[in-house]
């Protein structure tokens, strides 16, 4: 039974995109077949998070536009072939996506993989709310600051009362996935701390991405962080989340702040 | 509808000119409820006395007189609208009297997840209880009190449609902006003794008043 995932967020640049193709690697590393599919028409950038941008031929709203078929659509990951990537279209805006179409495409998908990913757009309007109609998980990605916090609980309204399962009646199914979590930040009591971002938002926690060099090095060669240096601190922490996302219990972490050698010397030498 | 009519004097000459007038329309006053306007008479008139006799000798049911003044007689002047026959007296029995409903409570709104930012639970009618907690940017619209039983973060205005004695409760106080019958306090102005405490807050002469629970 293939689940449809909404990686969500109501602010923007909080690590949506990122965060959908390391999740999106993660899963098919394990061999589900994967679909990442970008919901941001007109902003696009799943395509070059996933290192695919130089082999886009149809998009999104050329399938919903029936310009063409889904499977002409459809780019395969050249690391694994199971990861398959929905590219949004940058020509055309938020409106090409129409209920009827978004619905079917998303239906098709659910038939050809395991898990469907669907990257949302920013804000709460046309966009994300297509994004998250169909989703029976949502992910919602959170910075631990206020303004994100706060973003993030009104999406998590929506989710309770916009999307299909609503609508029936059930609940689409959220986790918190708080990302670009600086230790050095927390301690110096700069930054929300976990616990407080937990209490209000009131939904279970999947994982806490710290803040890294790795994320961004990652992007910028176009590869998820989970392939570029699966031993690196946040694929790590992404890698643990899958795991919880599946149903297995991981113990959560607090990423701490690390200090070199030469820092720790460093530091005692001054004190 | 009723009609008017405004005798002038000398009355004998008006009496029969209404006369006239009444065969060569037979049936005008036919069943018309007549009002007689006394304005243009004196109580010295001639024959004022028993105008309305004569009027009602005519065949014309007076209803009612106006403008009376001091003129003898013609108060008091009731009379029934149709007819004038002795109505049958019908004994009424005493209905089997409904047992009175017992008094209905008034109903309350019961919200049992959390409220949300952007979401605002208007309920004018009476009380609303929050299971959960009530997220900065929401808002909760009361026409009778609130109680919240999580954090309150956003807005709570109680009494919205002028109901001073309406108050707001909450587990853990860190709201945006308070209300009762439209007197509003914001955060800004709020005492620090009282954030993040258990807050009951009521109308005190149009002040907020906020006190940690006890």
């Amino acid at each position: 039974m293939a689940k449809v995932i909404v990686v969500t967020s109501g602010k923007g640049g909080v690590g949506k995109t990122t965060s959908t193709a390391a999740i999106g690697a993660a899963l098919a590393q394990s061999g589900d077949k994967v679909v990442v599919v970008d919901f941001d028409v007109g902003l696009r950038n799943l395509d070059l998070v996933m290192g695919a941008e130089r082999r886009v031929v149809f998009d999104l709203i050329n399938v919903i536009q029936g310009d063409a078929k889904l499977h002409q659509a459809l780019i395969r990951d050249k690391r694994l072939e199971n990861l398959s990537i929905l590219p949004a279209s940058q020509t055309r805006d938020k409106d090409a996506l129409t209920s009827d179409g978004v619905a079917k495409v998303i239906a098709e998908l659910r038939e050809k993989f395991d898990w469907v990913l669907c990257d949302s757009p920013a804000g709460i309007e046309r966009g994300p709310a297509m994004a998250m109609h169909h989703a029976d998980i949502a992910i919602v990605v959170t910075n631990p600051e206020v303004s994100s916090v706060r973003d993030s609980d009104r999406i998590i309204g929506l989710l309770d009362s916009k999307t299909e399962r609503a609508m029936r009646g059930e609940r689409v199914e959220k986790h918190l996935l708080v990302t670009r979590y600086d230790p050095a930040r927390a301690a110096r009591g700069d930054m929300l701390k976990v616990e407080d971002v937990l209490e209000i938002l009131s939904i279970p926690l999947l994982g806490i991405i710290p803040e890294s060099q790795e994320v961004l090095k990652a992007s910028n060669v176009g590869v998820p962080v989970t392939l570029n240096n699966p031993e690196t601190a946040p694929a790590r922490a992404y890698q643990d989340a899958v795991r919880r996302l599946r149903g297995e219990t991981v113990p959560m972490v607090i990423p701490q702040e690390r200090k070199t050698l030469v820092e720790r010397l460093f530091g005692r030498r001054v004190a | 509808m009723a009609f008017v009519i405004t005798p002038e004097p000398p009355l004998a000459a008006w009496l029969i000119a209404l006369k006239a007038q009444m065969t060569r329309a037979p049936g005008f006053f036919d069943g018309r409820p007549v009002i007689v306007d006394f304005s243009q008479l004196s109580p010295g008139s001639e024959g004022v006395s028993t105008l309305l006799t004569d009027i009602e000798a005519l065949g014309i049911s007076v209803i009612d007189v106006e403008n009376i003044g001091e003129i003898p007689g013609a108060d008091p002047w009731k009379r029934p609208l149709v007819g004038g026959r002795p109505g049958a007296v019908v004994e009424i029995k005493p209905r089997e009297v409904a047992k009175p409903e017992p008094p209905q409570p008034m109903p309350g709104l019961i919200v049992e997840d959390h409220v949300r930012s952007g979401q605002s639970v208007l309920f004018p009618k009476g009380d609303v209880t929050v299971l959960g907690s009530v997220s900065s940017g929401a808002e909760i619209l009361a026409g009778g009190s609130i109680h919240i039983y999580g954090t309150l973060r956003g807005r709570a205005l109680a009494g919205a449609q002028g109901f001073g004695r309406a108050r707001i409760f909450c587990r853990k106080l860190e709201a945006e902006l308070v209300s009762i019958d439209g007197f509003y306090q914001t955060a800004e102005d709020m005492s620090p003794d009282v954030r993040g405490t258990a807050a009951h807050i009521w109308l005190a002469a149009g002040r907020i008043m906020i006190a940690p629970q006890k």
